[in-house]
């Protein structure tokens, strides 16, 4: 018998998604979409100024609105011991602020009407009279002795929030005393924001007869919520149900508990109907939570022939009012000790300062929410500023100092073990894919005649997949990650996951995990998630975490399928179950192909024919906590030609070689990339989120904060290597955020290269027009 | 202030009374009930809520229901015909143009109208249609593809014309809705 593997539909098949036939019909069930009888709609009132006092606010005229039934304020909440909230990172912020606000466009106040227009209507109506106070903007300024205080609720009067640092100082220092050559760059990571094409919202719906809080809403980690809800509000926790509807994108902004959610709750409590409430785009981009700010000085220090030593890092991390980043508790930094990359280093130091601004809370994510893009995009800079010093190749200073593939597992400068890796083969491959040599005699040819082409490398590590759970966790709750099976009688199959997908095709992906493991058709697979009623708990999708976490999960509880179906094979088979092998997708008597049974057959079993030793039925489940983080990585070369007259920089070619190991789903795998290099392009070149000196968030709408349009976005050239990770189930690594990680360094280096014979060394991100023109007419190369 | 609207809707009728202020995606999603035109950035910048409006793309966040009276509006609950998926809905599935499928609507309603226009576009010209139609997940490229696959099959089906009555049937008494 031999099984035709893609009518299974396992590992390595590009099976086409089984979600987007809803999707593709307008039948997704998106939040804004659940509709509830009597359901009323929310509004929120938010502050026009970054930092002041509110001396009073009158709902008098709001509340007189017909349709308005409640305006809710932070003494409401206070009274509750509802308005402040614990963070993800042991600090606390305000639900609905009682006496100051700390940012622009903070939750003041929240309206409660039954319809959304006259909600909007009520909140134009609330009045509150603020008195201004000098707001703290520049994270270097708010460590100044005079600065005002951001948070001054805190027993530490100061606006510095925490000092963390990594690796060896000492022997850092030392090497940096007799190093040969050195290289010292500022490299500014501005506030970016990921703006999911849906924002964020919620229905909060209290039933008061049976005392139970059900809300549906847009989160990635809809478990640890529900556990937080329960913490925070002292509601038994099998009385709140948090449910993760279709989700419009998340890349990490919907982790946090934003306020929002927790009012509408408290909404819903009160007036016992149903509460929708719903950002719009304005409020998505000015309040919720943003990445990257890092301030970062890096140095770099090598031999005079191009060998790296030592790398010393120190940073100032702006996390607005809150730290509410959302890293696992211990690392208030999250990973950006990967910062020393694919690269052997004898020593590495690295600090972080993170410091309380008044603008809304960052350092969450921006599809990497543990600060891995800041640590790549330094040290890869920092190779091209180093090979720039010794007029070196930059391909050939990274082909000097990697990691080679037999030291794996490796041991970095900062303590992290490397699972696996194969850095140069995969340069080599990119270099190929691309023809490097070609390029580089391109671009001579092209200086020679005063033409401004590019290439720019970045060969990176990621860092993904947390656990284990001895290191990592959320608000004390390990980070290990669930799954449950159970094979129905005519060998169909339910799966329930314990993280969430927000479009990564968990509900394809996961039932072809076990599809492979248990030689089921994975059409006969239906993976549920989402619903914290029904799903095992888990720790939710972000950081690239599912595939490495609950993935493993998944392919371990469909082997303890397995295991028990062996027996039942035994059973059927008349043998012995230790004479019975899993071969081509079904169980056989060994060495005779023509006895043989399918799981099918088996399943029928497990419910209408066992042995009296064996327990009825057919289902698993498995908690895995992973025993190290997978390690992807891949090698970007990227080409641009930069106009002259505009500053305009084109990404003519973008190669891209990934390596997440063992491929579940190639083609979802492609798609991941595809999207993940869109949102590496997008703040190297358009994306950043500034403010004036009062606290004016300066893009608040699609208009000023310039998500990529197909027109700037390029064909992009992916191509892989196969490293699998050694401790995973069955190989793999993660993949979501790879590419969002390793593509923005390629692109500044790919700019600074191409400007390197002006004497630029570093251009920080967005690289946009008007930057470069700037440069270009400094040194008289600009075209009029 | 509230005025009568009535719109015909994937050949459907609908009336109501609503307020001026009605933007014609909240009739769609509200009063008619047809969630899969989605609200994405309400400033006319996103496309998520594109719809045709008599066989043009508009953006019904930044459209007064009352400005579209008596218009006949297509949405992608009206894609799929007696059972078979639109070309364009074949085309995202076959060629992975989506993920977390919150765009593809109104990428769906953009591309339709403009492969009646340009039938055999170049890819170029493809990614010049989009570009109102904001994509944060896919990196556009299988969007691309799910177009071109899109405007083959539709050069193929005209080429060969299906004899068959296509015309989907049509409610005939308005449902007044309030
Ligand atoms: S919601 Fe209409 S264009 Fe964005
Ligand atoms: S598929 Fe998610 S926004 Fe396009």
């Amino acid at each position: 018998m031999t099984t035709d593997a893609a009518a299974i539909g396992g590992m390595g098949h590009s099976v086409k998604r089984k979600e987007d036939a809803r999707f593709l019909r307008g039948k997704g069930r998106y939040i804004d979409d659940i509709k509830l009888p009597g359901m009323l709609y929310m509004d929120i009132v938010r502050s026009p100024y970054a930092h002041a006092n509110i001396k009073s606010i009158d709902a008098s005229k709001a509340l007189a609105l017909p349709g308005v039934l409640a305006v809710i304020t932070g003494k409401d909440l206070d009274a509750a011991g509802l308005a402040w909230m614990p963070t993800l990172m042991s600090d606390k912020q305000m639900v609905l602020p009682v006496d100051r606000v700390v940012y622009q466009a903070q939750e003041v106040a929240a309206v409660v009407a039954t319809e959304r227009y006259i909600a909007a209507d009520g909140v134009a109506l609330v009045e509150v009279d603020y008195e201004p106070l000098p707001p703290v903007i520049d994270p270097f300024k708010a460590l100044e002795p005079d600065a005002p205080l951001v948070r001054p609720d805190r027993e530490a009067q100061t606006n510095h929030i925490w000092h963390w640092e990594s690796g060896d100082k000492a022997r850092t220092d030392q090497l940096f005393n007799e190093a040969e050559v050195t290289v010292k760059e500022h490299i500014y990571l501005p506030r970016i924001h990921v703006s999911s094409i849906e924002t964020c919202g919620c229905v909060a719906s209290f039933d008061k007869v049976s005392g139970k809080l059900t809300v549906y809403m847009t989160t990635q980690a809809p478990h640890a919520i529900r556990t937080v809800y329960s913490l925070v509000t002292g509601i038994q926790e099998h009385k709140i149900r948090i449910v993760s509807p279709d989700i419009g994108g998340g890349f990490g902004g919907k982790v946090p508990v934003y306020p929002g959610y927790v009012i509408a709750s408290v909404a819903s409590i009160q007036t016992g109907l149903p509460v929708k409430w719903i950002e719009d785009r304005s409020e998505n981009l000015q309040a919720d939570s943003f990445a990257r700010d890092y301030h970062i000085t890096a140095e770099l220090a090598a031999k005079n022939d191009g060998t790296m030593q030592a790398l010393r890092v120190k940073t100032l991390a702006d996390h607005g009012a809150f730290d509410a980043a959302a890293n696992p508790s211990k690392f208030p930094a999250g990973l950006f000790s990967i910062i020393t990359g694919s690269y052997r280093l004898d020593a590495a130091h690295v600090e972080v300062d993170g410091v309380y601004t008044n603008k809304p809370s960052g350092g969450v994510a921006y599809r990497c929410s543990f600060r891995v893009t800041e640590a790549v995009h330094t040290i890869e800079r920092m190779v091209d500023t180093l090979a720039q010093k010794l007029q070196r190749d930059p391909a050939a200073v990274r082909m000097q100092n990697f990691i080679q593939p037999d030291a794996f597992p490796y041991k970095s400068a900062t303590g992290w073990e490397y699972d696996s890796g194969n850095y140069p083969a995969a340069l080599q491959k990119a270099m190929e894919k691309i023809d490097y040599a070609g390029l580089r005699r391109e671009q001579a040819e092209k200086r020679a005649r005063g033409e401004l082409m590019g290439i720019g490398i970045s060969t990176f590590t990621e860092i993904v997949g947390a656990g284990p759970s001895h290191t990592f966790d959320i608000l004390g709750i390990k980070m290990f990650d669930s799954c449950e099976i159970r094979v129905h009688p005519t060998g169909s199959a339910i799966v329930r996951i314990g993280v969430q997908t927000q479009g990564q095709g968990h509900e394809t992906t996961f039932a072809q995990i076990v599809a492979e493991e248990l030689g089921l058709p994975v059409e006969n697979i239906t993976v549920e998630h989402g619903d914290t009623d029904t799903a095992p708990y888990g720790l939710g999708t972000y950081a690239s975490r599912s595939t490495p976490t609950a993935g493993a999960a998944t392919a371990v509880a469909a082997r303890k399928i397995r295991d028990k179906a062996k027996k039942l094979a035994g059973h059927l088979l008349e043998v012995s179950p230790d004479d019975v092998e899993w071969v081509d997708y079904h169980f056989q008597v060994k060495g005779v192909p023509g006895r043989s049974v399918t799981m099918k057959d088996i399943a029928f079993a497990a419910y209408t024919n066992f042995p009296p030793d064996l327990e009825a039925g057919l289902e698993a489940v498995d908690y895995y906590d992973p025993p190290n983080l997978t390690f992807p990585f891949g090698a970007y070369i990227c080409v641009v030609d930069i106009d002259r007259g505009t500053g305009m920089v084109k990404i003519r070619r973008f190669v891209a070689v990934d390596d997440c190991g063992n491929i579940i789903n190639p083609m979802i795998v492609d798609g991941q990339i595809h999207g993940g290099l869109t949102m590496g392009m997008a703040p190297a070149l358009f994306e950043a989120i500034t403010y004036d000196e009062n606290g004016n968030m300066q893009q608040s709408n699609f208009m000023d904060y310039l998500l990529p349009t197909a027109m700037e976005t390029p064909v992009w050239e992916t191509d892989k290597t196969t490293t699998p990770s050694p401790h995973h189930p069955f190989g793999a690594k993660g993949v979501g955020e790879s590419a969002t990680v390793g593509a923005p360094p390629a692109i500044a280096n790919a700019v600074v290269d191409a400007l390197s014979h002006l004497g630029v060394t570093h251009l920080d991100i967005p690289i946009t027009p008007w930057k470069v023109y700037q440069i270009l007419q400094e040194h008289g190369a600009a075209e009029s | 202030m509230t005025q009568h609207v009535k719109l015909t809707i994937n050949g459907r009728p609908y009336e109501a009374d609503v307020p001026s202020r009605l933007l014609l995606v909240h009739f769609i999603r509200e009063v008619a009930g047809l969630t899969g035109t989605h609200i994405g950035c309400d400033t006319t910048s996103c496309g998520a809520c594109t719809v045709l409006v008599n066989g043009t793309p508009a953006k019904s966040c930044t459209l007064f229901a009352v400005q579209t009276d008596g218009a006949n509006i297509s949405t992608v609950e009206g894609l799929e015909q007696g059972g078979t998926l639109h070309p364009i809905q074949e085309g995202f599935y076959e060629e992975h143009g989506l993920q977390c499928g919150f765009c593809t609507p109104g990428m769906m309603m953009t591309s339709i109208a403009f492969l009646q226009e340009n039938p055999d576009p170049t890819d170029d010209e493809i990614r010049h249609a989009i570009s109102g139609n904001l994509c944060r997940c896919t990196g556009y490229m299988q969007i691309v593809k799910a177009v071109q696959y899109a405007a083959r099959k539709m050069r193929d089906e005209q080429a060969t014309p299906n004899t068959a009555d296509s015309s989907a049937a049509t409610a005939t008494e308005a449902e007044v809705i309030r």
